[in-house]
Formats: C-alpha cells, sequence, structure tokens
C-alpha cells in the first residue's frame, strides 16, 4: 500500500540506490511483517522450482512413454469422460478464492470489519472446497493403482511426482485454511480495529496482517498456475 | 526529520487503496486466461503450438496474480528487485537440468534400448 510520506522520496530506478543506501530500513513503507512474508514466498518459491525442475528431469529423461494426463485426469460426467473436469474445476475454485481475499485486503485497509471478515471466510471455504477436491482425486488416482514406484498407465516416475508436488502444495493450502480461519475470527472480533494483542506475540493486531495474509494466499494460488500448466497440461 | 516517526504519524489514516474495478478486473481476466489454458488441453492442440499456448497463458496468469492481487505493481523498486532478480537463478537451473536430461535420455537410449 502506498504511503504518503514516500511521496517526496525518488521514483522508479533511481529509488533502488536511494532506498538501499539511506543507512535505514531498505523496503521503505513496508511493514516488517510483509517483508518478511515476501522473503519466505521467495525461499518457497526455490523449494517449488526445485520440485517442478526435477520433475522436468525425470520427465524428459524416461525412456518409457509418460502417462497421457488428459486421460489420467478425466472424470465421468453424465456417463461422458471429460479431460481434465476437475482440475478445471480446481483452478477455477482456486482463483474465485484468489479473488474474494485481494477483495479482503481492499476492505481491511478500508477498516470494513465486516466484508473483510465475510470475504476471508468465502476464501478459507474455497480453499476446504479445494482441499475436499484434491483428497478425492488422490484417492481416485490410489483406487486406480498409481503409487509413488509404479503406475498403470506409463512411466513409473509419475506417481512420485504426483503425489509429491500435488502433496506439498495442498499441504500449503490445508495450512493456508487453518490461518484463514483463525485470521476471519480476529476480524469479526474486531481485533484489527481495538489493537487487541495477539496471543503468540504482544504486539498489537493490524490490518497490514491481512495483506500479508493474502500475500501468502495469493502464492498457492501462484504456485497452482505452475502445477496446472507444467504438470496437467504440458 | 526522521523518516520513521513521519511513517508513524500516518499510521492512523486509513491506507491508500485501489477501486475495486482493478481487482474485479483481474479476476475476471484470470477466470478467462484460464479458460482459455483448459481449452488448450479440450482442443488437444499438439506440439511448439501447444507448448507455447501453455506458457503463455501461465506467464500472463503469474504476471497479473503478482502485479496486482500481489500488490507488486505498486510496491517500490528495490522489493520487486529483490523478488525477481533470483528468478534468473532458477532459469539457469532449469537450463542446467535441461542438458542433464537429455545426457541422461541419451544414456538410457544407448544402454538400455541399444543395449551398449
Amino acid at each position: 500500500m502506498s504511503d504518503s510520506s514516500l511521496d517526496n522520496l525518488p521514483k522508479g530506478w533511481k529509488s533502488v540506490p536511494n532506498d538501499l543506501g539511506s543507512d535505514q530500513t531498505a523496503f521503505k513503507g513496508v511493514q516488517w511483517g510483509k517483508a518478511m512474508m515476501w522473503i519466505f514466498l521467495l525461499s518457497d518459491t526455490f523449494i517449488f522450482s526445485c520440485f517442478l525442475i526435477s520433475y522436468m528431469k525425470g520427465r524428459a529423461s524416461t525412456v518409457v512413454d509418460w502417462p497421457n494426463t488428459s486421460h489420467v485426469f478425466s472424470l465421468d460426467f453424465m456417463g461422458v469422460p471429460v479431460p481434465l473436469l476437475l482440475i478445471a474445476i480446481m483452478t477455477f475454485v482456486l482463483i474465485t478464492s484468489s479473488g474474494t481475499m485481494a477483495l479482503a485486503v481492499k476492505y481491511g485497509y478500508e477498516k470494513n470489519r465486516k466484508m473483510c471478515a465475510h470475504l476471508i471466510l468465502a476464501t478459507a471455504i474455497g480453499g476446504l472446497i479445494f482441499v475436499g477436491m484434491q483428497a478425492f482425486e488422490w484417492s481416485k488416482l490410489i483406487h486406480e493403482g498409481v503409487r509413488p514406484w509404479s503406475n498403470p498407465f506409463g512411466a513409473s516416475q509419475f506417481g512420485s511426482f504426483f503425489f509429491m508436488i500435488t502433496g506439498f502444495h495442498g499441504t500449503h493450502v490445508s495450512i493456508g485454511v487453518i490461518f484463514l480461519f483463525i485470521f476471519a475470527r480476529k476480524v469479526y472480533r474486531g481485533d484489527f480495529d481495538t489493537g487487541r494483542r495477539g496471543f503468540f506475540t504482544t504486539m498489537k493486531s493490524d490490518y497490514v496482517s491481512i495483506e500479508i495474509l493474502g500475500l501468502y494466499w495469493h502464492f498457492v494460488d501462484l504456485v497452482w498456475v505452475f502445477i496446472f500448466a507444467f504438470f496437467y497440461l504440458w | 526529520m526522521n523518516e520513521n516517526t513521519e511513517i508513524d504519524k500516518n499510521k492512523d489514516k486509513p491506507a491508500q487503496t485501489h477501486k475495486i474495478g482493478i481487482y474485479l478486473w483481474i479476476w475476471g481476466l484470470l477466470f478467462v486466461l484460464s479458460f482459455f489454458s483448459y481449452m488448450v488441453d479440450w482442443y488437444q492442440f499438439q506440439g511448439i503450438l501447444r507448448w507455447s499456448l501453455i506458457l503463455f497463458f501461465m506467464f500472463l496468469k503469474a504476471g497479473l496474480i503478482m502485479a496486482f492481487f500481489m500488490h507488486l505493481f505498486w510496491e517500490r523498486y528495490t522489493l520487486v528487485n529483490v523478488l525477481l532478480w533470483p528468478m534468473t537463478a532458477i532459469a539457469c537451473f532449469v537450463g542446467l537440468m535441461v542438458a542433464e536430461a537429455k545426457y541422461t535420455f541419451f544414456s538410457r537410449l544407448i544402454y538400455f534400448v541399444l543395449g551398449g
């Protein structure tokens, strides 16, 4: 969020040497928690990149055909197999929850407590639906005989990459859902208006926390964009 | 005057927020782009066309999410630079592993399929 005290500072590329050489906070106008969340997300980007790169390496170096994902992940709809149907619905659910989160951040900064809380709750429910559909997908594939070491559709590396990548992403979604519920309760209670101190910290609550939570949630959506493209569509 | 005290003074004022229209537009665009990338599979495009379309929609979606939902478009350049330059390391890693994968693939062809 822009801050009026930053208006006098240089803008654009000139701001980089100015901010870094100011002998003060380098990330001007960025609350420390938000900067830390960005650094965490950067490290998380490297973890997911390592998973996706190892998947690329595994898939590119196997001499056995890779399973046809649009066939493996097809779902019967009224007797007709629709390719990637569940994955498409999961993608739209996650984008929807990302949109409600973006609006929650906006209403939080406008100190619109009710709207903010409702939207965080909607985001959490979207995340819950996503995890539920992923659990369904996992059980379906396990039922069809997909294992981390073998599967009936093709190259045996498929299972381990599938469970590792979607599992790690699903864990991120689940942790996000837990935090969304916690923060929905905090916003409903008015912690961010009264500056009530948190359970694990002595610091006062502030609506910046909602933006930090939003960064995490958008990141989860961002990772799904890459998983959807590389794992399911490629 | 110390800049930090100035920031503290502004703390109680509601922060400047963006119009709801921006978020709704990006939201809609993400839906449309996701629909298009699903259509890539639906119409079973193959080869270079498939891969380039997948990458195009993927990077467009990722860019929109980062720029507007994660507010990077409005952040100061220092933060943006710190976050985006490390991506070149990932790109280098991808390049290295493509070369490695080719080497492994041809070794396997020679030893498993042709029998050395």
